[in-house]
């Protein structure tokens, strides 16, 4: 297909679409109003489970059985990036060599990383109270651990990072997700019900299920990135072709 | 006034589209991709929206004190930003290795097949 008429059938497209997205607009009620049923139910049983955190009740509680499904494409894409991003037959790897690295960042980055996994372990532990959860404080744990790449080097990171261990815990986050709400059963609620007790409102033993979903979460997002980056960055710092380095010789 | 919360989601997910349709790059195509993707968590966001709101956590307002904002599409929202996180990262494992078996990233010159 030509530059051309790939515009021409790009823009009959992009007509259609923003004439559709146009129409479904108008029958849209208006932009800040106060309509907001599922909102106000949302709200009501959230407050009804002791979870000051509605969003975390929705998605732990009233929407648990969604939120399986999404932490297992999570898992799944994971899973599909280490096996696209494996070491092949025709590559080597190659064995990382020391970095200087200039002291005020070393000192920096040594100081953020205790500061930065706390941060990210008090928002999984806190899901269920304030802004945070297993999602986001997660992503904050792995991303504390890479801040030892930046201060001292790649062999450093992988010392602290022994790989396996990460890749079953990314499993065991998501198994352990899947056996508290089986454990719902035997007690008489359905799949992924809240079972617990509820406990007193806005403290840390609140919202029955919601904080071990949330620690389930935590474990399975923070090991899942490590993976991910882990494989992202074998490929940038130690896996090279066997072509490339033959050509680099000659 | 009150449309441009809508009319900025169409107009980032229509930018997302054009940028695929028009990409020479197959990393750029992962970014537009996520442009188009970041298109519904404005929409979601956008119809959520109740004015004078704010977030729906109440481990510092009091129940009822004040108009919350519509907690079911903040939770879509959430789950939303770490798939597209976590697919983007998928998309861009299988730019390495097209980049590796074939040599370039233009998807203009991955017509031909190749064992």
């Amino acid at each position: 297909m030509t530059m051309r008429l790939r515009m021409w059938v790009l823009a009959l497209g992009g007509l259609g679409v923003a004439v559709l997205y146009v129409l479904a607009c108008l029958d849209l009620p208006s932009f800040g109003g106060h309509r907001h049923p599922y909102g106000d139910r949302a709200v009501r049983a959230a407050l009804a489970r002791h979870t000051a955190n509605t969003i975390s009740s929705v998605n732990f509680d009233q929407r648990a059985l969604d939120t399986l499904g999404e932490e297992s494409i999570l898992f799944g894409s994971v899973l599909g990036t280490v096996v696209l991003l494996r070491q092949t037959r025709d590559e080597d790897r190659q064995q990382p060599e020391p970095a200087r690295v200039a002291p005020s960042v070393r000192r920096y980055a040594l100081f953020a990383l205790p500061v930065t996994l706390l941060i990210g372990l008090y928002i999984v532990a806190h899901g269920q109270l304030s802004p945070g959860g297993g999602f986001q404080g997660g992503v904050v744990v792995a991303t504390s651990l890479h801040l030892l790449y930046i201060a001292v080097d790649y062999r450093a990171l992988e010392r602290i990072r022994p790989l396996g261990l990460y890749e079953v815990a990314d499993a065991a986050g998501e198994a352990a997700y899947v056996l508290v709400g089986a454990a719902a059963l035997p007690a008489g609620w359905a799949f992924l019900g809240n079972f617990l007790p509820y406990g007193t409102f806005n403290t840390l033993a609140s919202g029955g299920t919601v904080p071990l979903l949330n620690a389930a979460i935590g474990v399975e997002v923070a090991a899942g990135v490590v993976v991910l980056l882990a494989r992202f960055l074998d490929q940038a710092v130690e896996i090279v072709s066997t072509d490339e380095e033959a050509e680099g010789r000659a | 006034m009150s449309a441009a919360p809508y009319v900025v989601a169409g107009w980032l997910f229509l930018m997302g589209c054009y940028g695929l349709a028009t990409s020479r790059n197959l990393i750029h195509a992962v970014g537009c991709l996520a442009v188009c993707q970041s298109s519904t968590y404005v929409l979601l966001l956008a119809v959520g929206y109740r004015s004078g709101g704010t977030a729906p956590v109440f481990s510092d307002i009091a129940p009822g004190s004040r108009p919350v904002v519509d907690p079911i599409v903040q939770a879509l929202t959430l789950t939303d930003i770490v798939i597209g996180a976590t697919v983007t990262a998928l998309l861009l494992s299988l730019v390495i290795q097209v980049a590796k078996r074939h040599r370039t990233v233009d998807p203009d010159e991955l017509s031909e097949l190749r064992g």
